[in-house]
């Protein structure tokens, strides 16, 4: 991968659900998961005689996107048919666009290493998405015959395509990223990978280092999550750099990535080169877009997480850093919003959020809009903290208890019997027991040793299951051992 | 302009049509003689005239984003014999 010999050369496909009520081109419902087969019309069944009318949000969610990512919104753009024989589309054409899309000239900006890069967004299109196929046997090569679901046939999706400007898998999921990121924030795609509403296909090729002629060319479809891309992706180049240095020939192909087996695999042996015969539908009219509409949806264009991320900063006294992990999820940034509505000690709601939070939902691969902690429960649990019910360690527990079981921190605390131990008479039980059990170490103390203090308040602790006010305790021990 | 029996046959691949060899030969004449119309167009200046992209002097013709009800599940499956679990079943895809 860092061979320093050969240059990888990446572009990114991204396709991306629109959150429209309504198809792109019929009123069916767009509701994720509904029964098979029940929003549809004789529209989007490909029924003849039928003609399409295009939702008006549709556009608008193109134009916010297209503005976000710093596009030029086009004056004039139309609709194209794209032809080809698939199951997943019943009128055996995708209704796409082709020589004139909405949005072109755009970029947007990864972080890597410290350095902002930019990357290029060469075009943003519309199109409606294809039907859901499901196959009787273990796939489809190895199906009798498939079954076609066409809810999903005919919900709006833009296809936002890069520019070659990728230089490594890393960048690759940075870009990936800071995109699912930005269309979040404009809440044009609620953009969850696991149901499909934002989906990924990588361009990839490897030429050696300073070379004008662009490497063999392969697509991978379908890399659904951060760590199929770059994990896909830093297989595609190690294969690319074992032929370039063997002097193997690679194919101009489409592969597939195997989650299972960790490889990349052809997709199609015999594949007819693709000839889909664009040309204009003339089922749509064109769409023209005057300056005051795109500059109407320019002033209802939320905050951006560039922004957002300043205005953490300033308004809230955080760190770069952690105002930049924060703000990479529109939900995150809520949630802390709504967490420091309440209790203003931001850098506290910071340090919970980037420790202890993030890292429970990255353990069991959970959405923070899916969190059994609400916002307000974790202000209650600080405020235990302050008013010195329980101690910071024993807050652990509480939080830990409150993710899983989404119980209120003031309950756990009641039914464990967690509340912290303030009463003296009962701290200096336990500091007398520890004192005689551990001569030792009250001997290091006594002649200097400062550190076994330490393990004396630990020791304390411990013999009161960490509910001890660890404050209390070391005050006592110093007063006993003068 | 000139078409030959390999277009014809690509044409009729596309379009997932059998033809016979009598029905390839017969076919190769009639689109070269549209396309030899066509042709004539060739020679006309259209410099300063744009695309015609739709013949109908429109554009903007958009809906608002509101759901109507879909079709009935009777209506949707009437025109098949093929269907299993409230899906539509196709042939061997691959
Ligand atoms: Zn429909």
């Amino acid at each position: 991968m860092t061979d320093s010999k050969y240059e990888v050369v990446i572009g990114l496909e991204v396709h991306t659900e629109l959150k429209t009520n309504t198809k792109i081109f019929c009123s069916c419902s767009t509701e994720f998961g509904g029964e098979p087969n029940t929003h549809v019309c004789p529209g989007c069944l490909g029924m003849p005689g039928v003609l399409p009318v295009l939702n008006k949000r549709v556009v608008d969610f193109a134009i916010m996107a297209g503005l976000a990512l710093n596009c030029q919104i086009a004056e004039f753009s139309k609709f194209d048919r794209k032809h080809y024989f698939y199951p997943d589309l019943p009128t055996s054409y995708q209704i796409s666009q082709f020589d004139q899309p909405i949005c072109k000239n755009g970029y947007l900006e990864i972080d890597i290493n410290g350095e902002q890069k930019r990357i290029g967004i060469n075009r943003i299109h519309m199109e409606e998405d294809a039907s859901k196929l499901v196959h009787g046997g273990a796939s489809i090569a190895t199906s009798s015959y498939s079954l076609v679901d066409y809810n999903r046939g005919g919900v709006p999706l833009l296809e936002i395509v890069s520019e070659p400007d990728i230089r490594s898998p890393e960048e690759a999921r940075a870009y990936l990223e800071k995109l699912k990121s930005i269309l979040e924030y404009t809440e044009v795609s609620d953009c969850k990978m696991q149901e499909g509403s934002l989906r990924c296909d990588a361009n990839v090729s490897v030429m050696p280092k300073g070379s004008k002629e662009f490497g063999t060319r392969v697509e991978i479809k379908n890399l659904n999550s951060f760590r199929a891309l770059k994990k896909a992706l830093e297989y595609e180049v190690m294969r690319h750099i074992q032929a370039l240095e063997e002097g193997e020939p690679l194919i101009q192909e489409t592969r597939t990535w195997d989650e299972n087996k960790g490889i990349t695999l052809s997709m199609r042996t015999k594949e007819e080169a693709h000839d889909y015969r664009y040309f204009p539908d003339p089922d749509l009219v064109p769409v023209i877009i005057s300056r005051e509409w795109v500059e109407e949806i320019r002033r209802n264009l939320p905050e951006l997480p560039q922004a957002r991320k300043e205005r953490f900063m300033r308004e809230y006294g955080l760190p770069a850093y952690d105002a930049s992990i924060i703000t990479s999820s529109k939900a995150l940034a809520e949630y802390f919003d709504a967490c420091v509505a309440l209790y203003p000690e931001a850098k506290t709601v910071s340090n919970w959020l980037m420790g202890d939070l993030i890292r429970s939902l990255n353990a069991e691969d959970q959405d923070i809009r899916d969190c059994r902690i609400r916002p307000e429960m974790l202000v209650e649990m600080l405020r235990l903290i302050d008013n010195k019910t329980i101690s910071g360690k024993i807050a652990k527990t509480v939080f830990e208890e409150m993710f899983q079981s989404g119980k209120k921190p003031a309950d756990i605390v009641k039914e464990k019997g967690l509340v912290q131990i303030t009463d003296q008479g009962e701290i200096e039980a336990m500091v007398d027991q520890v004192i005689e059990a551990n001569p030792k170490s009250v001997e290091d103390f006594k002649s200097g040793k400062e550190k076994a203090i330490g393990f004396l308040v630990g020791q304390v602790m411990k013999l009161s299951k960490g509910k001890a006010n660890p404050n209390m305790v070391n005050e006592l021990l110093r007063k006993k051992l003068k | 302009m000139a078409v030959t029996i390999k277009d014809v046959e690509k044409t009729a691949f596309l379009a997932r049509i059998d033809l016979s060899e009598e029905e390839k030969n017969k076919f190769t004449e009639e689109i070269k003689i549209i396309l030899d119309h066509v042709e004539n167009f060739v020679d006309l200046n259209t410099e300063n005239i744009p695309p015609t992209i739709n013949i109908l002097p429109l554009y903007n013709v958009m809906r608002d984003d509101i759901t109507r009800p879909s079709l009935d599940k009777n209506a949707v499956f009437q025109n098949t014999s093929h269907e299993e679990d409230g899906m539509f079943k196709v042939p061997k895809i691959l």
